[in-house]
């Protein structure tokens, strides 16, 4: 198929970004849609242009590097990652937009490429349990319930990738938070640092440049692992026993 | 022997396991001979960690956690992305919870065999005693593996074993683990105990005196190469399967780090030892660019098979049950398609050339999951699979519920990497060496979630526990900015970064990758021959110095620019494949994953000659032109008796 692709090309963050619109032929359903900007940027490249920087690693959709804003959507339009989306998707004659994710909390690095630090910023802040390597009792000392176990492993799926980030109006970072906060929370021991880990973690995602949850939703449409609004109630809900409880920030 | 291929250099051997005791008291033997650093002391240490992967990333917490000093650094934008992240079945471990004849010497011996006799005893014992630790350390800190009703985890089974000792996180085993040690690793970047460098890659060892010293970086943002100096340096920066271009490995993965530490003096062993994986989505065009594993998890319920008749080109629905060949099961039915990955792929790739394979080109065979959704319920298959049946659906178009998937072997793991000794030293001192990286507990094949058990186990319980020995002569003199050793590193890297931006040719990274991919793939793959491996020896040197005069690279050296990185790791994949087959040459018998036509049983199976190759070949590396000097270490068993291996 032939389509035209208006992609965002910012060489820089200093410099200020603009559109530019690329024709491709022959472009194969079974393609992925990064295989099909692999096809661009060797043309680019040859022809003595600047190749489209995008950031992509595993390709199979668990690394959570890549992640464009494809026609306005955060990964496209299915609900899976960019590397997972394939040109079978598109039609003949389409025209689509290429843009980085766009929040404050993620400046641009180059292109499509943006910086997401902040999330390990989040996760330093809180999001672990203290197990020093060595000190584990056995794995089987504590059973944990399958139900508690299943949902926090659905909790633990999530990517990193930012596309909730990108999607909310509010450009929020809270259901990546919520889905860790949930994560450590369900589990046995996750427990002794229940109170002040949600606490921290909200603290840092407040003083990123992330917006405020307002309970859009529109975070968990565009998830790729499909984390769920019901994380965000449970933070909610941890966050202000534990300010009732009074956990403030170790240090 | 064609001895121009190759130097004969001194043997090599492993000085570090105490072998005056029994294997089961090595590993706590060597930790209580070993000298240990005073908390106070190992806070004037610094340690540089390349990479987050398992082994990078469970090493710095825990190094950090001791109380060192660590700078960490990675390639990818997060610490969490590491290549690790994508490994899906599982990891293995000897707790015997399902009471059925497990222990840590069958997890030894079944490593040991798996490995096709091509590794180190007390290296494997070591890691099948540390396998138990492993999903203690794991389950405390929060990764949520599978469980069963009561509460307690859950195993499977994964191939060279009849036991199941495989425990597993839906199909994201590598995920759940390696963001339980990125946790572990920002918490100590938060106690202000690890100093990260995101996006900066290592391009040169910088050797003092015969020491590792440090490392030279570029900044892959602003371009800016720089030189970190510590006391010791710990290479756990992966597996280089993308020599081959086409593998199931992340895009970025390289051997770049290893390789430079290499042409410093490390030496690299076995690197013809290379893992193809049965189950992969078969390639589908040119633009292809990368394959994508379907777990060997998937090989406990879905049966193998292809048409019995050649040229079957119906359906496979309407192929009945009597004109199928489950050929896996036909010829081992005692581990039927549980067999090792080499058997598998290998047995994959002949019914194909026998012109039974299936879809497109006729490189593929069925794996088929009918009899299991029958058995099971469709319910039940989607709990234990669903993610793979869907990551299979979205890639190909079909689905895998009402049709057998299709599926073709492809390039996995490399078993190959920097030699190391029993504490994970390189042959260069104060280098160590963890995970994929390093060559050590393998074989010549690595059997399914061994990786991750090694990786870990590397990571969490041997390097920290085996580096304090060297740092117990630390710290060491400090290495002044302007010393010759760090500005002839720096000037190499840079002028490289100048060389390739200069040459302007016409031909793209990506090409010549591809074709160096196809070659090595052809001649250096799943089946070998001395016949093969000559011509693809004649092809490379023409096809290195084609890309250093006519490789085209984009951009400039001062911002972000993925197409040098590209090149820098071409660059190093050019020469590490001469390498491969090189010592896939000289190695003229079939072990494992190294399959020389020349060298097979009657029923076509690996025949290894343990006279002539009962060692470990680690290379030394000789400027352009020169060839390679071999070190041989010789391999002893002394407690699993050599033999066949018969998975029948
Ligand atoms: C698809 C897939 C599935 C798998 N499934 C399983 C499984 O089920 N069970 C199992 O046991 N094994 C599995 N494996 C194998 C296993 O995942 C890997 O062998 C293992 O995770 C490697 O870990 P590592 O820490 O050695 O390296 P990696 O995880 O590859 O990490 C390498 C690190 O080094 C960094 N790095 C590399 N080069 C440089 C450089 N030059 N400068 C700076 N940083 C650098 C990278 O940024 C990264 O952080 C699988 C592999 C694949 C490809
Ligand atoms: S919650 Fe979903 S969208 Fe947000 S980072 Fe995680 S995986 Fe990505
Ligand atoms: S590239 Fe890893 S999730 Fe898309």
């Amino acid at each position: 198929m032939q389509l035209t692709l208006r992609v965002w090309r910012q060489p820089s963050p200093q410099v200020k970004g603009k559109m530019a619109n690329y024709h491709l032929t022959d472009v194969s359903e079974d393609m992925s849609f990064l295989e099909m900007l692999d096809v661009l940027n060797e043309q680019l490249i040859l022809d003595g242009e600047d190749p489209i920087a995008f950031d992509h690693d595993c390709r199979e959709g668990i690394c959570g590097s890549c992640g464009l804003m494809i026609n306005g959507i955060a990964h496209g339009p299915e609900q899976t990652t960019t590397c997972q989306l394939h040109m079978r998707s598109f039609s003949d004659g389409d025209t689509i937009d290429i843009e980085p994710w766009r929040s404050g909390g993620f400046p641009v690095v180059k292109d499509l490429v943006v910086d997401r630090s902040a999330f390990d910023r989040i996760i330093s802040a809180g999001g672990f349990i203290s197990a020093p390597t060595g000190t584990a009792p056995d794995a089987h000392a504590t059973p944990v319930p399958k139900v508690d176990a299943d949902a926090a492993f659905d909790a633990a799926t999530c990517i990193g990738c930012g596309a909730c980030v990108a999607a909310c109006p509010n450009g929020s970072a809270m259901l990546f938070t919520a889905a860790k906060v949930t994560h450590l929370g369900l589990l046995p021991q996750g427990q002794p640092e229940r109170d002040s880990r949600v606490v921290k973690m909200v603290a840092q995602q407040d003083a990123e440049d992330f917006g405020g949850c307002t309970n859009i939703g529109e975070c968990s449409a565009v998830c790729p692992k499909g984390i769920s609004m019901e994380t965000i109630s449970r933070l909610n809900h941890d966050l202000l026993g534990a300010l009732r409880a009074n956990a403030v920030p170790a240090s | 022997m064609a001895l121009e291929l190759f130097l004969e250099g001194d043997p090599i051997a492993d000085t570090k396991a105490p072998t005056d005791v029994p294997i089961g008291e090595r590993w706590s033997e060597r930790k209580f001979r070993g000298k240990l650093v005073n908390p106070a002391n190992r806070r004037k240490m610094t340690i540089i960690v390349v990479g987050t992967g398992l082994a990078g990333g469970a090493a710095a917490a825990t190094l950090a956690e001791a109380g060192y000093k660590v700078k960490s650094f990675w390639f990818q934008d997060s610490p969490r992305r590491a290549h690790s992240i994508a490994a899906q079945g599982g990891i293995n471990a000897a707790k015997n919870y399902r009471n059925d004849g497990d222990s840590v010497h069958r997890l030894f011996y079944d490593t040991v065999k798996g490995g096709d006799f091509r590794s180190r005893e007390d290296n494997v014992h070591r890691l099948a005693e540390i396998s138990t630790q492993i999903i203690d350390q794991c389950v405390a800190q929060g990764v949520p593996f599978a469980r069963e009703y009561g509460g307690l985890l859950d195993n499977r089974s994964f191939g060279g074993a009849q036991v199941s000792r495989t425990f597993y996180a839906r199909g994201q085993t590598g995920q759940q683990l390696l963001i339980g040690a990125y946790q572990a690793f920002e918490r100590q970047v938060a106690a202000g105990n690890i100093e990260t460098h995101s996006r900066t890659e290592m391009l040169d060892l910088v050797v003092v005196d015969g020491k590792a010293r440090g490392i030279v970086v570029r900044d892959l943002v602003t371009g800016e190469v720089t030189t970190h100096v510590a006391d010791v340096v710990v290479l756990g920066t992966g597996g280089y399967s993308n020599v081959y271009y086409l593998s199931t490995n992340a895009k970025g993965s390289n051997t770049t780090a290893i390789w430079r530490a290499h042409k410093r003096g490390a030496y690299f062993a076995n690197p013809c030892y290379t893992q193809i994986h049965p189950t992969c989505i078969p390639v589908s065009g040119d633009y292809q660019s990368k394959l994508t594993l379907m777990s060997e998890s998937l090989r406990n319920d879905g049966r193998v098979w292809v048409p019995k008749e050649r040229g079957d080109s119906r359906p496979p629905q309407d192929i009945p049950e009597d004109e199928r060949d489950y050929y896996l099961e036909r010829k081992y039915p005692a581990f039927g398609n549980l067999v090792p990955r080499d058997i598998a792929s290998r047995q994959a790739k002949n019914v194909c050339d026998e012109g039974r394979g299936v879809g497109p080109g006729g490189l593929g065979v069925y794996l088929d999951f009918a009899e299991a959704i029958q058995r099971l319920g469709r319910k039940a298959v989607e709990a234990k699979y669903g993610n793979l049946f869907d990551m299979y659906a979205r890639i190909t178009g079909e689905d895998p519920y009402s049709a057998p998937m299709r599926i073709y072997p492809a390039v996995h793991y490399t078993m190959g990497g920097l030699w190391v000794d029993y504490d994970l030293q390189s042959t260069i001192p104060g280098l160590f060496v963890i995970g994929e990286a390093n060559f050590s507990d393998h074989g010549a094949n690595r059997l399914g979630a061994s990786a991750l058990m090694q990786g870990l186990s590397d990571g969490y319980f041997v390097l920290p526990n085996t580096i304090t020995d060297y740092l117990s002569a630390g710290p060491f003199e400090k290495v002044p900015a302007d010393h010759p050793a760090i500005v002839e590193a720096e000037a190499g890297v840079k002028a490289q970064v100048e060389k390739f931006l200069s040459i302007n040719g016409t031909r793209t990274v990506a090409s010549f990758h591809r074709e160096l991919g196809r070659l090595v793939w052809d001649y250096c793959g799943m089946e070998r021959t001395a016949e093969g491996l000559r011509k693809a020896l004649d092809r490379i040197p023409e096809l290195r110095k084609e890309f250093w005069t006519n490789v085209k690279v984009a951009g400039d050296a001062h911002t972000f620019n993925q197409n040098l990185e590209h090149a820098a790791r071409v660059a190093d994949f050019i020469e590490l494949a001469e390498l491969m087959c090189i010592d896939a040459l000289h190695r003229e018998e079939s072990c494992g994953g190294h399959f020389r036509a020349e060298s097979q049983t009657p029923e076509g199976e690996a025949l290894r000659n343990d006279e002539e190759f009962a060692y470990v070949a680690a290379w030394g590396w000789t400027p352009e032109g020169e060839p390679p000097v071999l070190h041989r270490e010789a391999l002893e068993y002394e407690y699993v008796h050599l033999a066949q291996r018969s998975y029948k």
